[in-house]
């Protein structure tokens, strides 16, 4: 796996060896024992595997908003576990867009708003960041409610929203832990075509933790874990 | 990304409309109040520094002395000398002015001198027919005392031209006559001197200040001179001069050159002033503790937030908003209310200013007025807001800071 080059392009995200414990109540927990696996812009790729095996944690990882104690993750090239603050959150912001099963929209704000805030924070001016929400909201069938406030939208508008505002920067990483653990069968229906339509419409890497093995084999790839490790290198 | 800071705490502080506004309530308050004392301890003391600047003038020449830099020093036990005091305390006093003349014409150099008042001072009893009254005698050449005083102002019944036209003419404090049931034209007698001097008074005074109002007479200064018997020497000078508040260099450039005592307002006011200044200080205190208290209860509510605000702050975390950035929204919303509190509390401390100066209200103790006397003072609101600021920023900072070090992707964990 030191090669990256395989199909042509690089890869867009490159995971080598990744490994992150948490120590609880004095006993030292090892979430991940070592992951690598690399994903394409336009690809699905589904995470899936029994609760605790670690998913959400290299998750979080990815999404740099932890460091990982071993491994390197790779984004567009560059290697990012051990880089400044600064250089990860500006990272986030540009490149990375975080879906969760909690919506985590800001009540306080409209559903347009919400989706402005990561344009803003790159620096949009107010209006031109709240067209791009108006527009983006559109597309995910929320035209009407773009004026709503968060929390007066049923769950899986709200998460159409959250979708939304991960979307607002074109980032090239989409992370989405269990985006339709809360919503119904034709939510998450909803919710799983928007997330392979924008990752093939705008060459997104879309990385998809779901207990749902329907939509994980429907996936472009699907990565099986299971204690802190991805099973197919178990097999393998 | 200040302005985007800005709006999230607009849009925070306006959807907690209850918790902000106690919390403005008590800013508002605390500031009103804090205006409305520091108006009134200082009204007061403004009210005396002009009452006494107009009854004592500037500026007092009194006794020639010889020895100008007398030095103390105190020796402790072990033979180390441990203070060492410069003072007059050694020095040889002759008392009062011997050679007025010449004195008056060394103070006419200084360029800063307005006004010179030769002054002898005594006591006696003065005597209506029926009651008596212990006094202190001021003997003084009434148009020179003008100059260095508001007395005309002063004089509520008859005038200063009786006294100016009549050498046995007397002015009379209030409150003296207040005792002695005195009217302009009345006669008296003051008893106590070489002889008894016949005298009719010309009119009645009132300073405000009731130690001077309740013993002071002023009448001419050679009918003094003679009740006293003291055909020369032993007077002393009020002196005024442009700006009241340069005394104090004045005062010791005067003493060095005429070789007299020569002491300003500010240190032979100093027990008065320094009891203004303590009472200024206390109440500036104590009402403090109003706006520290509010600001405990902003710290409370802003804590509170933080922890409810957790996942709006992971959230804004993971799309990119730095610590600086999340700490930014508290402090904006500490910010915004700490605006709104010292814009309203200084309309609501002027107009609760305004309408007090609007009571009528006789008092009659240390001073007399009728109605309630405040400063306007612009360094009251400066310093309002300044405390404020002070306990505001405190109480928001240290939420925001805790805002800061929230780690998203625990939040997020927990939330899940
Ligand atoms: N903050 C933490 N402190 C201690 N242990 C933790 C912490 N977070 C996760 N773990 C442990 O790490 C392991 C992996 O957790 P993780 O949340 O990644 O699982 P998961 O695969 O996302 O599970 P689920 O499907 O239930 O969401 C678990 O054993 C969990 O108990
Ligand atoms: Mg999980």
């Amino acid at each position: 796996m030191s090669t990256p080059s395989q199909a042509g392009s690089d890869p867009l995200l490159l995971v080598e060896g990744l490994k992150h414990s948490f120590t609880e109540a004095g006993e030292r927990v090892r979430a991940l024992r070592g992951v690598s696996f690399e994903a394409r812009g336009g690809q699905v790729t589904a995470i899936s595997g029994p609760s605790g095996c670690g998913k959400s944690t290299l998750l979080y990882l990815l999404g740099l908003l932890d460091r990982p104690e071993a491994g390197e993750i790779f984004l567009g090239g560059r290697p990012m576990a051990q880089a400044d603050d600064d250089s990860r959150t500006a990272l986030r912001n540009e490149s990375i867009g975080f879906v969760f099963q909690f919506h985590f929209l800001i009540k306080e704000l409209t559903a347009r708003e919400n989706v402005a805030l990561p344009l803003r924070k790159a620096g949009s001016g107010e209006e031109k960041a709240l067209e791009q929400a108006d527009r983006l909201l559109g597309q995910l069938g929320l035209g009407e409610k773009t004026e709503r406030f968060a929390n007066k939208l049923s769950g899986g508008e709200q998460q159409r929203v959250a979708i939304a505002r991960a979307l607002a920067n074109s980032p090239s990483l989409l992370l989405a832990d269990e985006p339709t653990g809360n919503l119904d069968s034709e939510n998450s229906e909803k919710v799983f075509q928007l997330l392979l339509r924008f990752a093939r419409e705008r060459e997104i890497a879309v990385l998809l933790v779901t207990h749902n093995p329907d939509l994980a084999e429907r996936c472009d790839q699907c990565l099986p874990m299971r204690d802190g490790l991805i099973a197919l290198d178990l097999e393998s | 990304m200040n302005s985007l800071s800005l709006k999230l705490a607009l849009r925070f502080v306006f959807a907690r409309k209850r918790a902000m506004s106690m919390s403005l309530l008590g800013i508002v308050f605390g500031i009103a109040f804090f205006v409305v004392t520091q108006a009134q301890t200082s009204g007061f003391e403004v009210f005396f520094i002009r009452t006494i600047l107009g009854t004592n003038g500037s500026i007092r020449v009194s006794d020639r002395f010889q020895d100008l830099d007398g030095t103390v020093s105190k020796v402790s036990k072990d033979g180390s000398a441990r203070f060492i005091f410069r003072s007059r305390e050694n020095a040889r006093y002759v008392e009062g002015i011997e050679y007025p003349q010449i004195v008056r014409q060394a103070l006419e150099d200084f360029p800063q001198v307005s006004g010179i008042s030769e002054i002898l001072e005594g006591t006696a009893v003065l005597d209506s027919g029926s009651r008596k009254h212990v006094v202190q005698v001021h003997g003084l050449r009434i148009k020179d005392h003008l100059m260095v005083s508001d007395l005309e102002n002063q004089v509520i019944h008859g005038s200063v031209e009786r006294l100016a036209s009549d050498r046995s003419g007397v002015l009379v404090g209030s409150r003296i006559a207040e005792r002695l049931r005195l009217e302009p034209g009345d006669r008296v007698t003051l008893i106590g001197g070489t002889e008894n001097e016949q005298l009719r008074v010309s009119g009645i005074f009132e300073t405000g200040v009731s130690q001077i109002d309740k013993n002071r007479l002023y009448l001419d200064l050679s009918t003094l001179r003679s009740f006293l018997g003291k055909p020369f020497g032993g007077s002393v000078f009020q002196v005024s001069v442009k700006d009241p508040d340069a005394v104090a260099g004045i005062a010791a450039q005067m003493q060095e050159t005429i070789g007299h005592r020569v002491v300003g307002w500010q240190e032979r006011e100093k027990v008065w002033l320094e009891v203004f200044k303590a009472l200024r200080v206390s109440s500036a205190i104590t009402v403090s503790s109003i706006l520290l208290l509010s600001g405990l209860g902003m710290f409370n509510v802003f804590a509170i937030m933080v922890i409810e605000k957790s996942r709006d702050v992971a959230i804004l975390r993971s799309m990119g908003f730095t610590p600086r950035d999340v700490s930014a929204v508290f402090l904006w919303q500490g910010g915004i209310v700490l605006f709104a509190g010292i814009l309203l509390g200084s309309a609501l401390g002027f107009l609760t200013t305004y309408g007090i100066s609007r009571i009528p209200l006789r008092i009659r103790g240390i001073f007399s007025t009728d109605s309630f006397v405040v400063n306007w003072d612009l360094s009251h609101y400066l310093w309002a807001a300044l405390i404020s600021t002070l306990f505001v920023g405190v109480a928001s900072w240290i939420p925001a800071r805790r805002a800061a070090r929230i780690e998203p992707a625990k939040i997020i964990r927990e939330t899940l």
